[in-house]
């Protein structure tokens, strides 16, 4: 054995010591098979349990945005296609309401057992359609999908122990509208609590990625769910706009852009409808010089890098301290040569496809303009495909808290990275953010944990890990992120009237 | 007395890293070249108290032409035998670039004063070894003894003169990853050439996540004093398919300078044929029957 460790390549050129990658074995490529899921190239609106054209009959393109090609047509609806589905949803809520709550129970955890049964199919188009990579959605949204169902199917015939005294009834018809960046995952955090507590729904998926809620609605119909519980309308902003100003809509619950999310609360003022708004985040990553540094390093990377970084709590801004910035760096950036980006389906790929063009041209666009003079933006030397959207794994240092770069909602895959020097610096930094979804504390100091967990202004702050998701756990924001709580029994309030007192929920 | 500064490992990280990269898949190519490097980094490995000169010699020849026939199948990395035993395995292996490695220092439990446990060394080294496999005091090291511990190892790596060095951590004993941690860095500043997990005698003998964290270790190390050390993961690895996970682990983690038998090795026995039955399979597209492959 050579062990005099300056054999070759590593010393070649430069004197420190350097790691080489790839050179010595390649993965092949591992793609899922996927010519076994059939598109239909037109499906239409889902309308009080079958699949309908729309009024206008107008229809757009869907497309896989790892390579532009496209996958199927997707319905416009107009306010009367929206009228007709909410129609359907008032008159399916009585029954559903009445049904005894194990009952409703029963037809959830049918459909949690059905998204378990078909998940394989799911979790490709949902790549396909969406650009994640099969990895994720297969490991990661559709067992939290099914577990979302479970969860709630056992909170079907439990609301008067959730809300004791209060004589929890059902809200009525409620509009949703979700982001293309869960598709599913948003749909089953909408769809399971509001079913759970005696509610119709009419939804809508986003323009980009409405395939999977479509297949959904195939699944719904082999559970046999009554017509009209469930609608599925799709479309872009006016069909949106149409379904949360219907008057015969009791409730809005909405999950997107601060903006649109804005602009919805001022459009229902004085409307009497209640109001669930999940907006975005700008949350921090805080790692502390006592950290276990490479399983902070991941952790970084998981919250900023997991799904191309279109997550509303991703950790998009790291606050590291001064003390091991160089190093920590060093290893970040080396970890995120590691990334393995490209075609979603291909079983190893890590970072798939920006969702969109628009998408792809607004963190371009963030990128270049919101940094001042001094940053340094550091990219992922990876190879991107031809075709597609596409935007390598990017980090962005010597940044200030002005920066735009620091304080706006990227949405994609790029981290922005400062320091602090004292725990109160980084309470101080962290919480300086219009927004407050979630935070991240990485330490091995328990006490540490505690007092910087108290401090932050965020919905969700992960202690060494992030991005973890319970449907037990409530998930939700502060300040410009919205209000109202996803999941647990926090979750259920958002679905239920109390007439018999407001407590606490 | 402690006196390193060694910092904290997060187990649950460690655990979810290693079964997020136990998730690659490896196909077609990279299965065969994969199949073909674990061969080049097994230590073939007979350590029973009921070993003979006969079974020493059989696995001698497997070691050298694992599967007969086909000789895109490279020759093992090393035969690993008790110390009475590396005169049969040196004359076995003359002319082949398998190297003989010999478990040292009172194997499996190192309950044996420092002077027994060098001459064992050297004992080993003079019968033609130019590979040693060391025992650390557990009981030592886990009271505390580090300092004592590092001079054993140094001193040990003394008597190797140039047989290499691999230091048995036995980490199943070890009980956290953050004492692993610490024995992996008292390991390496007493100059070892290879961390090594287990004896094979204990329960558990390697995991994933503890070899992950050898690797990030020996990575560091390197980038920080430019010497590169060894892994070997030893014990419990019986299928091909967790043998690559442990590739896996190698690519991702120290990447093209580890990918090789003098930086990486698997210490096993009943590994080697289920790797072969793959190999056959990748080549004809049929499993084998196990009885095909001789049992050495």
């Amino acid at each position: 054995m050579q062990n005099d460790g300056r054999s070759n390549a590593e010393s070649a050129g430069s004197e420190r010591p350097t790691l080489s990658f790839g050179a010595a074995w390649q993965y092949a490529p591992a793609p899922e098979a996927s010519d076994w899921v059939e598109i239909p190239d037109r499906r239409g609106l889902f309308l009080d349990g079958a699949f309908v054209a729309p009024a206008s009959d107008q229809w757009f393109e869907s497309i896989n945005p790892a390579t532009e090609a496209v996958l199927g047509h997707v319905a416009r609806a107009d306010a009367s296609d929206v009228d007709r589905a909410v129609q359907a949803a008032r008159r399916a809520q009585p029954a559903w309401a009445a049904l005894p709550a194990e009952h409703r129970a029963r037809y959830l955890f049918r459909i949690a057992r059905l998204l378990q049964e078909r998940a394989r199919e799911l979790a490709i188009l949902e790549s396909l359609d969406g650009g994640k990579p099969i990895r994720e959605s297969r490991d990661v949204d559709l067992p939290l999908c099914a577990a979302h169902f479970f969860h709630h199917a056992g909170w079907a015939d439990k609301l008067e122990l959730a809300f004791p005294g209060a004589c929890p009834e059902p809200v009525g018809v409620v509009g949703q509208v979700i982001p293309w960046n869960f598709p599913l995952l948003m749909l089953a955090w909408k769809l399971a609590p509001a079913l759970a507590c005696g509610n119709t729904v009419v939804l809508k998926p986003a323009e980009t990625t409405s395939l999977t809620a479509l297949r959904f609605a195939e699944l719904l119909q082999q559970a046999e769910l009554p017509p009209g519980v469930v609608n599925f309308v799709t479309g872009e902003g006016p069909t949106g706009e149409a379904l949360v100003t219907h008057p015969g809509i009791d409730k809005v619950a909405f999950t997107g852009s601060t903006a649109v999310g804005k602009a919805i609360q001022a459009r229902l003022a004085g409307s009497g409808k209640d109001l669930t708004l999940e907006l975005g985040g700008k949350a921090a990553h805080i790692v502390f010089e006592d950290a276990a540094i490479d399983s902070a390093v991941e952790g970084v990377v998981r919250g900023i890098f997991f799904n191309q970084g279109h997550v509303c709590c991703a950790g998009s801004r790291l606050l590291v301290q001064e003390s091991i910035h160089d190093a920590f760096l060093q290893k970040l950036v080396r970890r995120m040569e590691r990334i393995r980006v490209g075609d979603p389906l291909d079983k190893n790929t890590d970072m798939g496809a920006i969702n969109s063009r628009a998408q792809l041209q607004r963190i371009e666009a963030l990128v270049a303009a919101g940094t001042s003079d001094g940053a340094r933006v550091h990219q992922s030397g990876c190879e991107l495909p031809g075709k597609g959207f596409w935007f390598r794994p990017t980090l962005v240092s010597g940044v200030s808290q002005a920066d735009r770069i620091v304080r706006e909602e990227v949405f994609g895959p790029v981290l922005a990275v400062t320091t602090f020097r004292t725990p109160d610096e980084a309470v101080q930094k962290a919480n300086d953010t219009p927004y407050g979804l979630s935070a991240g504390i990485w330490t091995d100091k328990g006490s540490r944990i505690l007092w910087m967990a108290s401090r932050m202004r965020a919905g969700v702050v992960w202690n060494n890990t992030f991005n973890r998701f319970d449907p037990g756990a409530p998930f939700g924001g502060f300040k410009e992120s919205g209000f109202g709580r996803e999941g647990g029994r926090q979750g259920l309030a958002a679905y239920v009237r109390r007439p018999g007192g407001l407590v606490q929920g | 007395m402690r006196t390193l500064d060694v910092p904290p490992v997060d187990a649950v990280a460690l655990e979810t890293r290693a079964a997020e990269l136990a998730t690659r898949s490896i196909k077609k190519d990279a299965k065969r070249a994969g199949l073909r490097m674990v061969v080049e980094m097994i230590d073939l490995t007979t350590l029973e108290g009921q070993d003979t000169p006969g079974k020493v010699r059989a696995l001698c020849r497997k070691a050298r032409a694992p599967l007969a026939g086909d000789p895109e199948v490279p020759p093992v990395a090393a035969v690993c035998v008790y110390p009475d035993l590396v005169p049969v395995a040196v004359e076995a292996l003359v002319g082949s670039t398998v190297q003989v490695a010999s478990v040292a220092t009172h194997f499996p439990a190192g309950r044996a004063p420092l002077q027994q446990k060098l001459d064992d060394v050297r004992y080993a080294v003079a019968a033609g070894a130019t590979e040693i496999d060391m025992v650390i005091d557990r009981g030592e090291f886990l009271r505390g003894g580090e300092a004592l511990v590092l001079g054993e190892i140094a001193a040990v790596k003394e008597a190797c003169g140039e047989a290499h060095l691999k230091v048995i951590l036995e980490t199943g004993e070890l009980g956290t990853y953050d004492r692993i941690r610490r024995a992996c860095r008292v390991a390496l500043e007493a100059g070892a050439d290879f961390l090594k997990t287990s004896t094979g005698k204990v329960s558990p003998a390697s995991t994933r996540p503890v070899v992950l964290l050898m690797l990030e270790e020996v990575r560091d190390h390197y980038l920080a004093t430019g010497r590169i050390v060894g892994v070997k993961a030893a014990g419990g690895i019986r299928t091909a398919k967790d043998a690559l996970r442990y590739l896996v682990m190698v690519n991702e983690t120290c990447g093209d300078l580890w990918l090789r038998p003098d930086r990486f090795r698997f210490g096993a026995s009943s590994l080697l044929n289920d790797v072969l039955m793959q190999w056959v399979r990748l080549g004809d597209g049929r499993y084998q029957r196990p009885e095909d492959f001789s049992q050495d």
